[in-house]
């Protein structure tokens, strides 16, 4: 199996967001939202930190 | 007398119960919740976690084991075995055992001991919700 690098964020952000979202929240309505929340947190870090890395480099 | 019995029978059952969310949310990934009957939680836990170790073997990651001196191997030994039966199954047919070369496979790893740690998460939630700590 191959996967891209941004694949493999996507998918790793996707199914840790969701244990989160259940694990870490009571109601199912918040349990969506953290859900969320995590997903756009993990790939917004990783696009962010990508970026920092970046800069540095050049 | 019957009462007194069929009391001590629940009393029994309902202090058995949280160690046996535990214990079977460990060993196979959502079966904590779903011994409660919460099914949609136990099954998206269920796929998201035997879906990240799959991922993590398919990626050709590496499973760590026991015997092994350094310090990170051992914090990701631990992490693996969070995975339960999926880790027992994967030492068993001698999966995840190909030497690290590309990164995805790196990737692989770390998918794996994420799940892992993942699972301990979702057990000591089944837990939690079986004594009553967590509400619904």
């Amino acid at each position: 199996m191959t996967i891209s690098h941004f694949g493999a964020v996507l998918l790793f952000a996707l199914f840790t967001s969701i244990v989160f979202g259940i694990t870490q929240r009571s109601e199912p309505r918040m349990m969506i939202r953290f859900g969320a929340f995590c997903f756009v947190l993990f790939v917004g870090g990783t696009i962010a930190a990508s970026w920092v890395m970046w800069l540095i480099k050049h | 007398m019957a009462t007194n019995v069929s009391a001590t029978a629940r009393t029994a059952q309902s202090s058995s119960l949280p160690m046996m969310a535990l214990l079977a949310g460990w060993l196979i990934p959502g079966a904590g919740h779903m011994l409660q009957r919460k099914w949609i939680r136990g099954g998206l836990l269920m796929v998201s976690i035997i879906t990240m170790f799959t991922i993590g073997l398919a990626l050709k990651g590496k499973i760590y084991s026991p015997n092994t001196g350094d310090l990170l191997d051992i914090l990701n030994f631990a992490g693996d075995l969070g995975s339960g039966l999926l880790y027992v199954l994967a030492r068993l047919f001698d999966l995840g055992q190909m030497p690290v070369q590309v990164a995805t496979a790196d990737y692989g790893t770390k998918f794996m001991v994420v799940a892992g740690l993942l699972n301990i998460i979702s057990a000591v939630d089944a837990h939690s919700l079986a004594t009553g700590r967590k509400r619904s």
